[in-house]
């Protein structure tokens, strides 16, 4: 129970608590520029969402396998050319975000030709932007969110395994595609508004955005209201000696905005 | 190379006429992030110059040695090495900053600006040019940052540094360093920069 409650709380955090785009300022660039109309924005957000859970699925076996502190796999590398209780405290985490870049860089190889093979037209009409995944701040950002649950963390029972890691990949992506296909939603009709002219385009883009992200942050403190409903007491007593259980105020959230980060689970 | 601009042409161009963020609209995201006080932006804005500077640098000296087909890989791995370098030295040094960074220093590695500086001039010009373009790109960045931050932090907490300069009657528009805020805040002043840019290009018509 409390492990489905876990994922239930991390896909509503990845997808509309802290949204990518509208909160944690991720994917700005596909959010500004695919956005002119709407089969194009959700095409663009199931090649994200799709990305993002290869990304991630490679990313974390990495670094559970090889870059945590003493992972089987390196240790066991070391272990032939240093005695054994060297090599167990091996630790390469520095290298993490050398090869996550190299793991989404082939993960997007690996959509680029899969689509091409059985989706042509979709491919036709992804054009350039297919490529440009890969310098899409959402993917990284998840791969780093990833690994501050892996490594790091003190208790070993709170490290993400593969299920928990995926959830937030998976909907992170949809938090994604929501926000860019309303985004697509509004400016489909925008076309039609009488826009002061230095506010076409991107400027116009952004104060929506921002508008949007007043709508987003009605969804602040719905974690702990679900916990509460749900929750039997006897486990809420317990979940309250470990997780802070208090609401998130709008007050709260000003002071560490870039903090909310920290805790997906919080 | 007579075609291509020289170091100070790179270098002016980078403060306004090609400012990455108002003009060229690249690297949005940290842009956005960070811009919810002046100490974290400045912070952001210094660490993007060392990346920038480094990446440049080095793209040039190798740019001879450049396969066309894999250099956008090499540009990143490089970038990606200065990343981890700047993102350590803030976690030795100033490890409060580097913890309200958060994620946002390894995301500098996908920042759309440093590898758009090292194909549009690292990779073809010499070190010297290339280096001058990274510093006046990067003064132009650390200024837009800038100027956002200034605007969000003196309407939201009423002043600057977590200095108040504005009278304590001032109401907090809390708005302003909360996400909306920064979306809003850059909208308003791309709007104004293409206002002011629209007027200037009026003018030289008209005289």
């Amino acid at each position: 129970m409390t492990y489905l409650f876990d994922i239930l709380m991390i896909a509503l955090t990845a997808a509309l608590i802290n949204n990518f785009v509208l909160i944690n300022f991720v994917g700005i660039c596909p959010f500004i520029g695919v956005s002119k109309n709407v089969g194009m924005a959700f095409g663009m957000g199931c090649a994200v969402t799709f990305v993002m859970t290869i990304a991630s699925l490679l990313s974390w076996t990495i670094t559970r396998l090889v870059l945590m502190p003493g992972a089987p796999l390196s240790s066991f590398i070391a272990g032939l050319f240093v005695p054994e209780a060297q090599a167990a405290t091996i630790d390469l985490t520095i290298l993490c975000y050398i090869v996550y870049i190299f793991a989404i860089a082939a993960s997007v190889q690996f959509v680029e030709m899969y689509v091409k093979k059985f989706y042509p037209p979709l491919y036709k009409s992804f054009g350039v932007f297919l490529p440009l995944i890969t310098t899409n701040c959402a993917i990284l950002f998840g791969c780093i969110k990833i690994m501050t649950h892996i490594v790091g963390v003190d208790n070993p029972n709170d490290i993400w395994d593969l299920g928990k890691a995926l959830t937030l990949a998976v909907f992170g992506g949809v938090g994604f595609t929501i926000a860019i296909s309303i985004m697509a939603g509004i400016r489909e009709d925008l076309e039609l508004c009488d826009i002061p002219k230095p506010f076409k385009g991107a400027a116009i883009t952004l104060v929506i955005g921002g508008i949007l992200a007043v709508a987003f942050m009605g969804f602040t403190g719905m974690d702990s209201g679900i916990r509460n409903a749900l929750m039997p007491a006897p486990e809420k007593a317990a979940m309250t000696g470990q997780i802070n259980n208090k609401p998130t105020t709008v007050a709260d959230l000003g002071l560490n905005n870039i903090s909310i980060n920290k805790g997906v689970t919080k | 190379m007579a075609d291509q601009p020289t170091a100070i042409e790179r270098f002016i161009n980078g403060i306004l006429p090609e400012n990455p963020v108002y003009r060229q609209l690249l690297g949005m995201c940290p842009t956005l992030a960070v811009t919810n006080g002046l100490k974290p932006a400045i912070t952001m804005a210094c660490s993007v110059a060392f990346v920038l500077l480094g990446a440049n640098v080095v793209i040039s000296l190798i740019r001879n040695l450049l396969k066309p087909h894999l250099r956008i890989v090499v540009f990143t791995l490089t970038i990606a090495t200065f990343v981890t370098i700047a993102d350590r030295f803030l976690a030795a040094y100033f490890f409060q900053m580097s913890k309200t960074l958060g994620p946002y220093i390894p995301l500098i590695i996908v920042n759309c600006i440093i590898i758009c500086r090292c194909e549009v001039c690292a990779s073809k010009q010499s070190v010297f040019i290339a280096a001058s373009d990274a510093i006046g790109q990067s003064l132009g960045y650390g200024l837009a940052l800038a100027s956002i931050a200034t605007i969000r932090e003196l309407l939201g907490t009423g002043g600057l540094f977590g200095i108040a300069i504005l009278p304590a009657a001032w109401p907090d528009w809390v708005i302003m360093v909360l996400p909306p805020g920064a979306f809003i805040t850059l909208g308003l002043m791309l709007g104004l920069v293409n206002w002011i840019d629209m007027k200037k290009s009026g003018k030289n018509k008209n005289s």
